[in-house]
Formats: structure tokens, sequence, C-alpha cells
């Protein structure tokens, strides 16, 4: 724990974006994560990019689970609205917030075990409703809260820090995602913002269920040599394939790149992605080839990273259920709440 | 580029803004570190090892610490740094038993020291611990030289003047007051072991104008002054005009409202920006009314029979460039101002119609002594100079510190030892980790604003010709005045090789100074920096390749707040806050260096 807070200093190096705010404004309360922690990264990277984006920070739902990642959004964007759900559990509150408030961003942050172990079922469920929201996994491989025991992402061979082995197959939340046909899969590093910002302005600009792997070790409990997932290894053992720039929408301004190497993608509010090729054998369109990629260098010990997988074409939750086109608190009375005898006769269609 | 070399260098010191632009580099963070902890006395022992004077200093001095303060950078006003001086010679107890004392047996070398200025008595200061028997010749009946003379009493109280010039005194410096010296050559012929000039810069520059000599109601500022401290002067006209508008016009329009004059203008030749005042001495005196006149070029004395009746002016308008320098100047106007009494305040120079040219000692195409900028010997060996009579008019401070060097100097020479060989100066670190989130500092930042000095009532301070205006801080003020310090002396001290590049101190760093990025050259690294670099002038502290990627970790020392979190989020201990404590070698320093040197010579021989 920090004994000082984080001093509110507006220096003249601050710049302002469009909105008027500065960057401090997307800061949240103290940590009190272990120093260094790279949970702490990913939060600083979120506030980065968030400022960047310049999303107003009243119109942002912070959710989580349990975990030490999922305390996290206590750290980042103070004046946003945050829901801390029961361990595992984050996915269903976030699909009822996103029922409720379709202008909401909806910001997930969650740990390996929060998704992966117990939440695992709730984790794949939200993929399959392709739910409009940017869902992080803090992903290191162990439960850091409840003190370093192996989580369901710990690679086979891995030793904890007392020297015991994983002997069971790692689940991979990219290649599960994919698997389960999510929409936007990618994979970074919190030692890498120059990565992570990027993508976590895509994630929040994709319409449908974008999920960010990233890798965050923890410094207290899976930091040693026969880790796989220590700042050590990760940073030796990954390599990016795909590079991805944001370029926000911008009337009348065009994006001018080479075109046999940047693959271009607009989104839906048109801000464009601009993908370009690390790796030449890399296929970010075909989600067959993309598993088999990452499944082949997986076997050669390589962590691929990047934006993996995306897809713009397919609707999200509110696409797929033809769901009203407003958030419910707008919705006039008579249209929310239409009365005994129109609930009698829905009734009635399925007696 | 290369990794910033602290080893054996100045780096850390020049983090200190404030000690560095001091010029005898007074440890300030230290002593208000010390004012924090309620220990007045040893906050004011450990100015006076520097400064000397630190009862006149904390309220006259020129402070080029508080343009520097890093405070400047996060907010208006820099921290009151002069006036924490006072604050420490305000509490302090008794130092009698803690001063410096002669030995018991004098080293046998005579130094003669003429003027009894701040100058001459720094170097008695640090040669009378030594040994060295000290003269000091002074032509006025009251030691001080300008401190004295040409300081008012309402804003240096001659009981704060007495009592640090005696701490000296009473060392045992022969003073020999109302005893000018009128000859150098007669006073070589005595044959003191070294001599020392401290004469100042007692000439006030003259305005030769049609009129000039047809009154005597047109006075020179700096002698006027020194007639209002010895009592000589006691009233003036009702309309006073000053020319000038450097400090010394500040001294002599405040002067002039407690001699009784009601319409006091101060006459400016150029726009506000181009003031030599400083401008808490600008805002001292228009507190009290005084008007400033700018782009006013004086012409004419008006003189009618025998009664100085006003002044004439052309009025300027002047052309700047993009960098607001002047470009072009015309006369647009001309304008007349009535007035009893004018007193000229446009600079002072140094002079010496006693030093006889033929005697070894040479003097430069302006008349002014040649110096040597380090040692301070003339060109006639064993002849030293320092303060205003050295290198003309600068300030206290300034010639405390050429006292301190010139004290150096003439140890050297009564030894027989080289000059330039001087003890370099240095660096100590120690961390100022006490344990887990525990530092030996209050690093918390605190975004208080600056004190107000407290002053006394306008309508009450002109009774009297010596009512000190400013009251001091309360204890209050004091305390919560000591808290914007940054404590730019507990360094970033970083350590590549612990270094796990988990961006923990980036993320925390509250002012953005940090940035890990690929070595390049220096345009590179700066357009990689996470905050834009605005100061030049400040340094990149740039460490060597980290061990997991060979990138480097780049520190904007210009943004720094030293709040301590980079090494509070630091995992491994690779960043550590070190108090760094800067080694400046007096006289005293020099003789310890003789000692060891000699016993070293005897074991050996
Ligand atoms: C229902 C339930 N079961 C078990 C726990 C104990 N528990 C708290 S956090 C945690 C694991 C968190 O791991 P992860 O999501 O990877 O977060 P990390 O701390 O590693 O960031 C567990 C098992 C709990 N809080 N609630
Ligand atoms: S236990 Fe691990 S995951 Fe939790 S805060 Fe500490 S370093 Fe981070
Ligand atoms: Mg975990």
């Amino acid at each position: 724990m920090t004994s000082i807070a984080k001093p509110r200093i507006v220096h003249r190096g601050l710049s302002r974006n469009r909105l008027g705010l500065t960057v401090r404004d997307y800061e949240g309360g103290m940590s009190t994560l272990c120093a260094g922690c790279g949970h702490d990264s990913v939060t600083a990277a979120i506030i980065q990019a968030l400022f960047e984006l310049a999303v107003p920070p009243h119109r942002v739902a912070k959710m989580s689970g349990i975990g030490c990642s999922s305390k996290t959004p206590a750290y980042f964007l103070n004046a946003s609205h945050s829901f801390n759900a029961v361990h595992g559990r984050m996915p269903c509150i976030a699909t009822g917030a996103a029922a409720a408030n379709r202008e909401l961003y909806l910001l997930g942050v969650s740990g390996d075990g929060d998704s992966l172990s117990i939440g695992l079922g709730q984790f794949a469920h939200a993929v399959r409703r392709n739910l409009d929201m940017l869902y992080i996994i803090e992903n290191n491989g162990v439960y850091g809260l409840t003190k370093g025991q192996f989580s369901a992402s710990a690679d086979i061979g891995t030793a904890a820090k007392r020297g015991e082995v994983n002997e069971q197959p790692p689940i991979d939340p990219v290649q599960l995602t994919m698997a389960l046909g999510g929409t936007f899969v990618a994979r970074s590093f919190s030692g890498d913002k120059d990565q992570l910002v990027p993508l976590i302005k895509a994630g929040m600009r994709h319409e449908g269920f974008a999920v960010i792997d990233v890798l965050s070790p923890c410094v207290t409990f899976n930091d040693h040599e026969a880790s796989t997932k220590s700042y050590a290894y990760t940073r030796e053992h990954s390599h990016e394939v795909m590079h991805t720039d944001f370029v926000p929408p911008m009337p009348g301004i065009t994006v001018s790149y080479d075109k046999g190497e940047v693959v271009p993608i607009t989104m839906h509010d048109g801000s464009r992605l601009l993908l370009r090729k690390v790796s030449d054998d890399y296929d970010p369109h075909s989600r067959g080839a993309a598993i088999e990629y990452i499944r082949t260098q997986q076997r050669k010990g390589e962590i691929v990273t990047g934006l993996l997988f995306v897809d713009e074409s397919r609707p999200d939750m509110h696409g797929i259920n033809s769901t009203t086109g407003m958030p419910l608190n707008e919705l006039p009375f008579r249209s929310l709440c239409p009365g005994k005898r129109r609930l009698a006769a829905l009734q009635r269609r399925y007696r | 580029m290369d990794p910033t070399k602290t080893d054996g260098t100045e780096y850390f010191h020049r983090v200190v803004d404030c000690q560095w632009a001091c010029p005898a580099h007074t440890d300030v963070p230290e002593y208000i570190r010390l004012i924090a902890q309620g220990r007045f006395t040893d906050a004011y022992l450990l100015n006076r090892q520097s400064n000397v004077f630190p009862g006149i200093l904390g309220r006259v001095c020129d402070r080029p610490c508080e343009p520097a303060c890093r405070r400047t950078r996060v907010e208006d006003k820099p921290v009151a740094i002069c006036r924490l001086k006072r604050v420490a010679s305000d509490n302090r107890e008794e130092i009698g038993d803690r001063l410096p004392q002669a030995p018991r047996h004098r080293n046998g070398k005579r130094i003669a020291l003429v003027g009894a200025g701040c100058a001459s008595l720094a170097v008695a200061n640090d040669l009378i611990p030594l040994g060295y028997e000290c003269v000091i010749f002074e032509a006025l009946d009251k030691p001080g030289g300008l401190m004295r003379t040409n300081i008012p009493a309402f804003r240096l109280p001659a009981s704060v003047l007495d009592e640090e010039i005696d701490y000296i005194v009473d060392m045992g410096v022969d003073l020999r007051l109302s005893h000018p010296v009128q000859s150098m050559s007669a006073l070589l012929e005595e044959g003191f072991d070294a001599v020392f000039v401290g004469t100042g810069a007692p000439k006030g520059k003259e305005l030769k104008l049609p009129g000039r000599y047809d009154t005597d109601r047109i006075h020179i500022g700096i002698q006027w002054l020194e007639s209002i401290a010895f009592g000589h002067v006691t009233s003036v006209g009702r309309r006073v005009l000053i020319i000038g508008v450097g400090n010394t016009a500040m001294d002599c329009c405040r002067s002039s409202l407690r001699l009784g004059a009601k319409n006091v203008k101060v006459m400016a030749r150029k726009p506000r920006a181009f003031f030599k005042a400083s401008d808490w001495e600008l805002e001292d005196a228009e507190e009290e009314r005084v008007k400033i006149v700018v782009n006013h070029s004086p012409r004419e004395f008006l003189v009618e029979d025998g009664k100085l009746v006003g002044m004439k002016f052309d009025v300027l308008e002047y052309e700047f460039d993009d960098r607001g320098r002047i470009t072009d100047s015309r006369i647009v106007d001309e304008a007349t101002l009535p007035c009893d009494d004018v007193v000229l305040a446009i600079g002072q120079e140094n002079a010496f119609p006693w030093v006889e040219r033929d005697i070894g000692i040479e003097f430069d195409k302006w008349d002014v002594p040649v110096v040597d900028p380090t040692t301070f010997e003339s060109t006639r060996e064993g002849v030293f100079f320092g303060g205003d009579a050295a290198f003309g008019p600068k300030n206290i401070i300034w010639a405390v510190e050429h006292g301190h060097q010139a004290a150096i100097s003439i140890h050297k020479y009564c030894q027989g030892t080289s000059l330039t060989d001087r003890l370099p100066r240095g660096v100590n670190l120690t961390t100022a980790k006490m344990g887990i989130h525990e530092w030996s500092y209050s690093n918390d930042y605190d975004p208080a604003g600056r004190r107000i000095m407290p002053h006394v009532d306008l309508k009450k301070r002109f009774r009297k010709l010596n009512i000190e205006v400013e009251l001091g801080f309360s204890a209050e003020d004091a305390a919560a005045e000591v808290e914007r310090c940054l404590n730019c002396d507990l360094q970033t001290v970083f350590t590549a090789g612990l270094c796990i590049e988990c961006d923990a101190c980036i993320d925390i760093c509250p002012v953005d100074c940090l940035t890990i990025t690929p070595n390049g050259d220096q345009e590179t690294i700066e357009a990689n920096l996470k905050t834009a670099r605005l100061e030049a002038e400040q340094p990149l502290y740039l460490s060597g390749p980290l061990p997991h990627t060979s990138r480097v970790m780049v520190k904007d020392e210009n943004l720094c707040v030293h709040c301590g979190l980079c090494a509070e989020r630091c995992p491994t201990g690779a960043w550590d806050m070190q108090k760094s404590t800067v080694v400046i070698p007096y006289a005293l320093d020099e003789a310890e260096r003789d000692e060891q040197l000699c016993q070293t010579a005897q074991k050996a021989g």
C-alpha cells in the first residue's frame, strides 16, 4: 500500500482533450496493489486510452468481479459508474446493464481466475451474446488476491513460487473466444503501452464483445524464474504479429498508408483501425487460420500478440434481439410499462 | 545518448535549483526542514556556514534562489526562501558557544582588510578561526559598509546588523573605525602578510544635465541614503523625484516618505519589464503609494533663482521585437514635473583613488582592477579584492561568497601553497528510505499557496525612520510555508540493473516526467518523452541500458516534484530517494587538508 496519494498537480506539460479534460480527470483512487503489479500498468493504459478518446467519464460503467485485477476499476475513472460483482459473475451483471442502457460504454476488467476458472461459463455466454462491451482480462496465471494458487490460464510446466509444477493444460482466452465466435480478439502485455493503448481504444469503439487478454505479471507470486507469466518470460517470448493504430473519425481528413502493408478497418462510429502486419504469414481475416497460427506458435513457446481477429459485421446483443433503440430510462412510461392488458396478451401468446 | 554521469560531477547539485542559484550555495532545503522541525538555531547555523549573515539576508537578500525555485514550475510563486531564513534568525536561541572561535595560539600571519563591509567581514569570519590576525580598516565610525549606509533601517534594523557583525568582530577582529586608508602603498609597507580590499562600490553615478550644479537640492542616491543613516539628513521637500528604477531608487523613494515628502515619483526611462528593481521592492514601494512613471528620459533640471522648481523630461515611445526586446525608441512628447528635491539613483561604481597605479596592481580600461575570478587575487601577489570592489556592484550574497573564496586564497598564499589547487565541491548521497512507505522527509506534496509577509500598518510605519515594515512570519505562516518546499535535495537515483520495466514509476509519476524508450540521439529521445521537454536548461537524467530490453529510463529533471512515488512504487528498489549533501569547501577545510598532508609527510619522513 502506498502511504501518500498521487497528488493532483496540473503541470505545464499537461495537455487537454476535446472535452477540455486532462489525463488527471480520468484517474481514480490510489492503487492498493503491490508495487510493480502489472495491473497498475493496465490501469494507466486504460486512463490514457479513455483520455485520448475523450470519452465522457459519466458515460462509462466499469464492471468487475473479484481479484486483484477486479479491484482496479477503483483506480481509474473516479467519475464513472461501477459495479463490483460476485466472483466470476460480472458478465451477467454487465448484460443487465447493457440491456437497460445501451448508451453506456461498458468496460469490464477481470482476471484469469475470475474469467477462466470460476467465471468461465459466464464469460463464454457473454462472448456468444456479443455483448457490446470491452472485456479486459488481466492475465497473470495465478489467483493473486488469494496468494498465488495456479489459475486456469497457468501453462503446463510453469512452477509456483514454492516450486510446485502445474500439470493441467491452460485455457487460452484468445483461442477460446475465437472458437466461441468472438468478434474482436486481442492479446497484449501490460509492459507494452504502445501496443495496449490503441487496442483499448479500438476495443472501446468496437460494436460487440471485445476481448483483450493482457499478460499482466503478478510481481509478488508469479514473477520468478520458473514462471511463464513473469515480466522477463513474457518479454522474451511475446511476438507482435499485427500492430494496430487507431484513427479517430476525422471528417475530411484522409490518412495515407501503404496499401500492401496495412489493412484498414472502419468501425461503426467512423473511426478506423490500421492493422499493420508485422508477421507476413498471419491472416487476421480467417478465424480458422488465425487459431491455427496461434496454436502452432504456442507449441514453439511463442506468445502471439496484437489485434488477432476482428469482425465488424456481426450484430451485437441489441441487434440480435431487436431491442428498442433507446436506453430504458429514457423511454416514455407508456412504452416502458404498457399496462396490465398488454401483459395479459403477451402471456396468452405463450399458453 | 550516453548515460548521465553523476559521480564526481555537479549533476545532483544542479538539481537543487535554489542551492545552485545561491552564490554562496546555501543549503536551502535542509534549513527549511530544520525549521519545519522547530530546530531554528540549527537552521540559523547551517545558514551562517554559507551565507554568514542569515538575519540580514533573511530581510534584504537579492534572493537569486527564489526565481530558480522548482515550485514556480507547478504554480506561480516560489517558496518564500528568504522569509524562512528570517524565521530561523528570529527564533534562534543563544548561539555564542556554537560559533567558531579563534584558537589559543595565533599562526603569526597578519591580514589587512580594507572596508568593514560584508566581504571583509566574511573573510575575517573564515580566517580568524584558523589563527590569522585580521585588521579591518573602516573609514566610517561604524562597521557594516553598504549594509548600514545604503539599506534603510525600515528594511534592516540596526540591531540585526550589529548582532551579526559582532559575532565576527567578537571572535577577535582588530577593527579600526574612522580609519580611512589613504594610500595602498603605505598600507603595503606596514608589512601585512596579505591585503584584502572590500571597499564596495561607493561612487554614485552622476547625471550631468543643464542645471545640475545650480542648486543643492539634487542628491546622489547612495550618498544621500548614507547621510540619512547617520542622521545628517533629516528632512526633504514635499515633492521628490527619484531618477532611476533600481533597488537603490526604491530605498530612496521610501526614505523620502519617511522624511516628510508627500508626493514621490520614481522616474523610469523604460517600460516596466526593463526595471532593475526586484519585483518585491517595487511592490513594497507601490504599497506606500509611490508613483512609478515610465518612459520618461531626463533632459534638464529647472532652477529658478537658485531654487530647484522642477525637471524636464522627454517622453519616449519604444518598439519591440517578438521577444520583447527594444529595437527602437523615439521622442513623442515632453513633460515638466515640479519638484523640491531630486535624487539620482542610476547606478554606482567602484572607485580606487587611494590605490596608486604604479605598484603592480593593474587596472583595466574602465579603471577597474584586474582580478582573478577564482582566486580573487589582483595582479599584485598577496593583494586580493572581493565584493563590489572586485567586479562592480552585485549584492551582499555575492560579496559573502567572494569573501569565502578570497579567504581560501589568502590562506593558501600565506601557507605558500598553490592558489589554484583548491578542494573541489562534491555531493554526498545517502538513502532516505526508513522502512516500507517511510521516508526521512515530508514527501507528501502540499498544494498550499505562498504565505504573504505581514506589514506594519500604512499609517503607523511613517512615524519614525526606523520602524521595520516587515513583521516576519508568524508560527502558523512558517509552518505552512515550509511544507511548500519540494525537497529538491532528495534525489531520485536510478539503478538500471535492478529495473524490470514494469512501468510502475511511469504510471504513478504525478508530473509525467519519466519515460522508458529505446536509446537514440537526443532528438529521438526528446520526441519520445511522455511530456514534451519545456526547459532545455534543465537536464535529462538518462540510465544505461535496462536488463530486459536494452531500452533506457529517461527522467526530465525539470518537471520532477521529488514526491518519491517512483521509489515508493518500484518493486525492486531501482528507484531510490537519496538525500544529497553538497560539500562546499571553506578555508577551514583547506587548512584541515594541509594538516593531513603535513601529518602524512611527517610519518613518511
Ligand atoms: C465465490 C468465491 N470463491 C472464491 C473466492 C476467493 N477468491 C478471491 S479472488 C480469487 C481469484 C482471483 O484470481 P484472478 O481473477 O486471476 O485475479 P488476480 O488476483 O490474479 O488478479 C479467488 C479464488 C471468492 N472471493 N469468491
Ligand atoms: S498479489 Fe500479484 S496480482 Fe495481486 S496486487 Fe500483488 S502483484 Fe498484483
Ligand atoms: Mg490472476
